[in-house]
C-alpha cells in the first residue's frame, strides 16, 4: 500500500563538499509545537522582510483587531504587516531589532488587549474559481514572506509570467544543526503544507510537486506520505543524505534535479520554484482561511534552555519573553543566536522581537559553543576547498580578502560564496573565513557603487557641457543675426538721411573727444586723493597684509584645516597692498616730474 | 581575535593535530631507515629537532611574534623530521644542524613564517647543502649490508670524519646503478646483493614503509590522492617508456621503490603551503615533479632529484593556480588566467 499512485521516490544526485557537524536535533524535536501565551506588548519592525520597508497605516491610539493591516507594502518587493492580536497601537518609533549591527529600526508597538479578537475573516474554499491573479494578490495582501530564513516576499515568485515552471520544489531539508521548526511542522501539519503546495502548483502551472528532504527526518517523511494519500495529491519524494548545507536553495536544486542555477540567474530559469515548508503552510492559511502571516514556528534550543522545543510564536513577540517561557537560564547562557550555529547571528539586544524569518533561537552555554580561539596562519591545507559546496578556493579568497585585492577576489568568484561556513568549520587554523569574505564582499559592493556614481557624475558633467556649448552656439548665431539686421538698418538709415547724417557724426565725435579728455584727467590716481592720503592707504594695506601673513604662518602649525582659506585671504590683501603701493609710487613720480619741470617753465 | 561571526561552531581539527598526525605517519619510514641502514637517522632527527626549535624560537623573538604559540603548532618539527629523513645518515653532525637552521631561516621565517613560504623549507635546505657540500652529501649514505649501530653512528657523526670507513658508507643504489650501467649489464649489476626484487634491498622496505605512512595521511584526510597519484604515475610512465631497457637506464622498480620517491610523493610534494591549490592544479603540479625527477635522475647530474624537482615546481605553483581554478556553481566555465573577462 505504501508508495501507492500518489507517492513516487526519485533518485538524487550529489553536491561537492559539505560537512557533517553534530546535529543536536533531538533536544528540540521530540515534543510537539506549543503555543506561546499572549505577550502584553508586540513590536513589529517595518523592515523585517527583504525589500522596501512597509509604511504604517495606523496612528498611535488606534484600536486594531487581530489580522488587521497596520503597515502596507511599498513597491514591488515588500510585504504587508498585520496586527498579530487585537489591541491598541501604543507607539510607532525605532526599537531594538535583531541584527548583528545592533541598530534600532522603526517599529509599531501593539499593546494586547487580551481578547485576541479576529477581524472579519473571509475563507475561500473555492480559490480555484477566483482566478490566479486574485490568489496571488491575496498572498500579497496576507504579507506572506519566505519563512526559511531570507524573508523574501512570496507573491513575487508567482508574478514572473515569462518563466515556464515544471516543478514546485519543496525545501524540507532543514540542514542546519539544532533547528527543528520545519521538522515539527511537517510531522504535525504535513496536510497544511501539501494544501499550500497544491495552491502554488496551480499558480505556477507546474507538473510536479517535488519534496527534497534529508534522511534524518523519517517521521516527517511518513507524515508526507500519509498526507499525500489522504489529500490524494501526487508528490515526488527526493530523500537526500544528511549533509550540511543540502538545504541551501541552490544546493537542493543541484541535489535533487542535478542542475545548477546559472550565475546571476534564478531557479525559474530552470523551470523550478523553490519554497520552504513553513511558507507553503502559510500560503494555505492565507489563501483558504484568510489568515495573514502573524505567527510562525520557532525553535528554542541550546544547552542553556531547560525546555527546548518548538513554539508557535506571534510575530513581534520580544525575544526575552519567548526565552523566558522556554526556561532559558541566562546565567548559563553565553549568547543568543538567531538562526542556527552555522549561519545564524548573535542577537545584540533581547528586547528585539521575533520576526517573520526567525526560525530558531539558539542559546548555547560557553562549553557547548565555545567562543573562537586565536587563529593560526593559513597553511593552505585545502580542507576548506574540499568542504566548499560551490567549488570555491576559500584559501585563495582569504589571501585576496586579507590583502584587499578585490580583483583577485573576483577572479576567485568571491560573490558566488553562499557564506554557509563549511570552510570555517573545517579550518584547522580556526580562521573566521566567512567574516573575511563578508568584509571583501562589502568592499566590492562599495567600490561598485562608487564606480556607478562616478560614472553618473561623468555623464551629468558631459551633458551639462554639451548643453552649455549648444547654448553658446545658439547665442552666437542670434547675436550675429541681430548684428546683421542692425547693420542693414543703419545702412538704410544712412542712405536715407544723406547729408544730415554727417553733421550728426561730427557732433558725436566732438562729444567723444571731450569724454576721453576727462577720463585721462581723472585716471592718474584714485579719484581725488592727495599724495599723503595715498601714502596712508598704502601703509594701511601693507599692515593688513603683514598681519594676515602672520596669521597664516600660525595656522600652518596650529590649524591646518584653516590654511587654504587664510591663503586665499592673504593673497587678496597682498594684491590690494601692491596696487595701492603702485598707485602711491606713480603719484609720487608724477609729483616729482612736475616739481622738476616747474623751475624750467 | 575574538569573533561572533558565523559559524558559531567549528570542528575539532587544529594545525598541531595535523602536524602530529604527519609526524606519526613518518614513524614507519623512520623505523625502516634506522633498522635497515643506520641509527644515524635517529641521531639526525634529534639534532634537527633541537636545532629547529632553537632557531625558530630565536627568529620568532626577533620578529616579535608569540614564541610558544607558534612553536606549539609543530610545523618546525615536521620540517626537521623531513630533513632528517632526507639527509645522509652518516654525515658530520654540523651538516644536520646547519641544514635545519637553513631550513627555518631561508625556507620559512624570512618569508614570514608558517604558511608564507613559497618553497618547501626542507627542500630549500637540502638543495643548499647539496650544492655547497656535494661530497659529504653523496658519499655518506649507510650501507645496507653493514647497518651502523648506535655507537658506530655516534662515532662517525660526532667523531673523526675519517672513521667513515669504506664498508660503512657509500652511494645510494640509484647512484651506483646510474654510474655503472655504462660498463656493466643490468644482470651483472643486479648480482650485487644491494639490489633485490623491488629494486634495492633496504630502500624498497623503506619506501614501502613511507607508502604505508602516506596511506595513513590519505585516510586521515591530511592529504588528498591527487599529488601522490600524479607524481608516481608520471614517474612510472616515464620510466616505463624511457627505461624499458634496463641495460641503458635505471629501471622502473628502482625509480619507484628506491631513494626518496615515496617520501617525496606522500610527504614532501604534498606540503600544502608550497604546492598548487586546486585539485586539478595539484595534478599538474605533481605530474611536473614526477617528470622532473625522472629527467634529472636520468639525464642530470644528481642521482636523486626530489629537492630540485619539488623546488622547480614550487616556482610554477602560483602560475598553475591561475589556470586551474575550478568551475564554480552556476558558472558556464571556470575563470582562467589573470582577467575575469577571459
Amino acid at each position: 500500500m505504501i508508495g501507492s499512485q500518489y507517492i513516487k521516490l526519485v533518485d538524487t544526485g550529489s553536491i561537492p563538499g559539505g560537512i557533517h557537524p553534530e546535529q543536536h536535533k533531538i533536544e528540540s524535536n521530540s515534543s510537539p509545537i506549543t503555543t506561546l501565551p499572549l505577550p502584553t506588548t508586540l513590536w513589529l519592525p517595518l523592515a523585517m522582510h527583504l525589500g522596501t520597508p512597509a509604511e504604517t497605516t495606523v496612528q498611535i491610539g488606534d484600536r486594531v483587531l487581530k489580522g488587521e493591516l497596520i503597515a502596507a507594502a511599498k513597491g514591488l518587493v515588500s510585504a504587508n504587516i498585520h496586527a498579530p492580536t487585537s489591541g491598541t497601537i501604543q507607539a510607532i518609533e525605532p526599537h531594538a531589532f535583531a541584527h548583528e549591527s545592533g541598530f534600532v529600526q522603526p517599529a509599531i508597538a501593539l499593546d494586547s488587549d487580551g481578547l485576541d479578537q479576529w477581524r472579519m475573516l473571509e475563507p475561500w474554499s473555492d480559490w480555484r474559481s477566483r482566478g490566479i491573479e486574485a490568489v496571488i494578490e491575496r498572498i500579497r495582501l496576507g504579507g506572506v514572506t519566505g519563512l526559511g530564513g531570507a524573508g523574501f516576499p512570496t507573491d513575487v515568485k508567482y508574478r514572473n509570467s515569462q518563466a515556464v515552471i515544471h516543478t514546485l520544489l519543496i525545501n524540507a531539508a532543514e540542514c542546519e544543526p539544532y533547528i527543528t521548526a520545519d521538522d515539527r511542522l511537517m510531522r504535525e501539519r504535513a496536510d497544511d503544507i501539501l494544501r499550500g503546495a497544491t495552491i502554488c502548483q496551480w499558480l505556477l502551472g507546474a507538473k510536479t510537486i517535488l519534496i527534497g528532504i534529508e534522511d534524518n527526518k523519517p517521521e516527517a517523511i511518513a507524515a508526507f506520505r500519509a498526507a499525500a494519500e489522504q489529500l490524494q495529491v501526487p508528490i515526488e519524494l527526493a530523500i537526500v543524505p544528511t549533509k550540511y548545507p543540502s538545504g541551501g536553495e541552490k544546493q537542493l536544486i543541484q541535489l535533487v534535479l542535478g542542475a545548477e542555477v546559472p550565475q546571476g540567474g534564478l531557479p525559474s530559469d530552470l523551470g523550478i520554484v523553490c519554497q520552504n515548508v513553513g511558507t507553503l503552510a502559510q500560503v494555505y492559511r492565507t489563501v483558504e482561511l484568510d489568515e495573514p502571516l502573524i505567527s510562525r514556528v520557532t525553535t528554542v534550543t541550546g544547552a542553556a534552555v531547560s525546555q527546548p522545543g518548538n513554539y508557535q510564536v506571534l510575530i513581534g513577540t520580544p525575544i526575552e519573553v519567548l526565552l523566558a517561557h522556554a526556561g532559558v537560564q541566562m546565567a548559563k547562557a553565553d549568547r543568543v543566536i538567531m538562526g542556527g550555529p552555522m549561519m545564524g547571528f548573535v542577537v545584540p539586544d533581547l528586547l528585539a522581537p521575533v520576526v517573520k524569518s526567525t526560525n530558531c533561537l539558539l542559546v548555547p552555554t560557553k562549553k557547548e559553543l565555545p567562543p573562537a580561539l586565536p587563529d593560526n596562519p593559513c597553511i593552505r591545507c585545502g580542507l576548506c576547498e574540499q568542504a566548499c559546496p560551490v567549488s570555491l578556493l576559500p584559501q585563495q579568497m582569504l589571501w585576496s580578502a586579507k590583502n584587499r585585492q578585490l580583483d583577485s577576489a573576483l577572479l576567485h568568484s568571491l560573490n558566488d560564496c553562499i557564506e554557509c561556513g563549511a570552510c570555517a568549520y573545517v579550518c584547522p587554523s580556526r580562521i573566521p573565513l566567512v567574516q573575511y569574505y563578508r568584509y571583501a564582499k562589502g568592499e566590492i559592493r562599495q567600490e561598485n557603487e562608487e564606480n556607478v556614481s562616478a560614472e553618473r557624475a561623468r555623464v551629468r558633467f558631459e551633458n551639462r557641457q554639451k548643453r552649455l556649448d549648444r547654448e553658446q552656439v545658439e547665442k552666437e548665431a542670434k547675436r550675429q543675426s541681430r548684428a546683421a539686421a542692425a547693420a542693414k538698418a543703419l545702412a538704410a538709415k544712412t542712405a536715407a538721411e544723406g547729408k544730415a547724417g554727417s553733421e550728426t557724426n561730427a557732433l558725436i565725435a566732438a562729444t567723444l573727444e571731450r569724454v576721453a579728455a576727462k577720463k585721462i584727467a581723472t585716471n592718474t590716481g584714485p579719484v581725488g586723493l592727495s599724495l599723503s592720503e595715498l601714502a596712508a592707504v598704502a601703509q594701511a594695506s601693507q599692515e593688513k597684509f603683514a598681519k594676515a601673513a602672520g596669521r597664516l604662518t600660525e595656522a600652518e602649525t596650529n590649524a591646518p584645516e584653516m590654511v587654504a582659506a587664510l591663503k586665499k585671504a592673504t593673497g587678496k590683501l597682498e594684491e590690494k597692498y601692491l596696487s595701492s603701493e603702485a598707485a602711491y609710487q606713480t603719484a609720487l613720480a608724477a609729483v616729482e616730474i612736475a616739481a622738476a619741470d616747474t623751475p624750467k617753465s | 581575535m575574538l569573533t561572533f561571526s558565523s559559524p558559531h561552531t567549528v570542528g575539532q581539527n587544529s594545525v598541531s593535530k595535523m602536524m602530529l598526525t604527519l609526524l606519526a605517519a613518518l614513524i614507519p619510514g623512520f623505523a625502516a631507515l634506522t633498522y635497515y641502514f643506520s641509527w644515524g637517522y635517529l641521531i639526525n632527527l634529534m639534532l634537527a629537532c633541537a636545532t629547529v626549535l632553537v632557531v625558530e624560537g630565536a627568529l620568532l623573538a626577533l620578529r616579535k611574534r608569540p614564541i610558544g604559540f607558534f612553536l606549539r603548532d609543530g610545523s618546525a618539527l615536521v620540517t626537521a623530521a623531513l630533513l632528517a629523513c632526507a639527509l645522509p645518515p652518516l654525515a658530520p653532525w654540523w651538516v644536520t644542524v646547519l641544514g635545519a637552521a637553513l631550513a627555518i631561516l631561508f625556507g620559512k621565517q624570512l618569508f614570514g613564517g608558517l604558511g608564507q613560504n613559497p618553497f618547501n623549507p626542507a627542500m630549500v635546505s637540502y638543495a643548499l647543502l647539496l650544492v655547497s657540500l656535494p661530497v659529504l652529501m653523496t658519499t655518506r649514505w649507510a650501507n645496507v649490508e653493514q647497518p651502523s649501530s648506535l655507537v658506530t653512528s655516534l662515532m662517525v657523526i660526532f667523531g673523526d670524519p675519517g672513521l667513515a670507513l669504506d664498508g660503512l658508507t657509500g652511494a645510494t643504489p640509484l647512484d651506483y646503478y646510474k654510474l655503472n650501467i655504462g660498463r656493466l649489464t643490468a644482470s651483472e649489476l643486479t648480482a650485487n646483493p644491494i639490489f633485490g626484487p623491488l629494486g634495492s634491498v633496504g630502500w624498497a622496505q623503506v619506501n614501502l614503509a613511507f607508502l604505508a605512512g602516506g596511506l595513513l595521511l590519505l585516510v586521515r584526510r591530511i592529504i588528498t590522492w591527487h599529488i601522490p597519484v600524479a607524481l608516481l604515475g608520471t614517474l612510472g610512465v616515464m620510466a616505463l617508456f624511457f627505461s624499458a631497457d634496463a641495460d641503458v637506464h635505471v629501471p622502473l622498480q628502482l625509480h619507484l621503490f628506491s631513494g626518496s620517491t615515496m617520501l617525496a610523493a606522500f610527504f614532501i610534494a604534498t606540503d600544502p603551503v608550497s604546492a598548487a591549490t586546486s585539485n586539478r592544479g595539484k595534478l599538474y603540479y605533481a605530474a611536473g615533479i614526477g617528470l622532473l625527477i625522472y629527467l634529472i635522475r636520468t639525464w642530470g647530474n644528481y642521482p636523486d632529484a626530489t629537492a630540485f624537482a619539488v623546488l622547480l615546481m614550487n616556482f610554477a605553483a602560483p602560475l598553475i593556480d591561475h589556470y586551474t581554478r575550478p568551475r564554480v556553481y552556476g558558472q558556464q566555465k571556470p575563470i582562467k588566467g589573470f582577467k575575469a573577462d577571459d
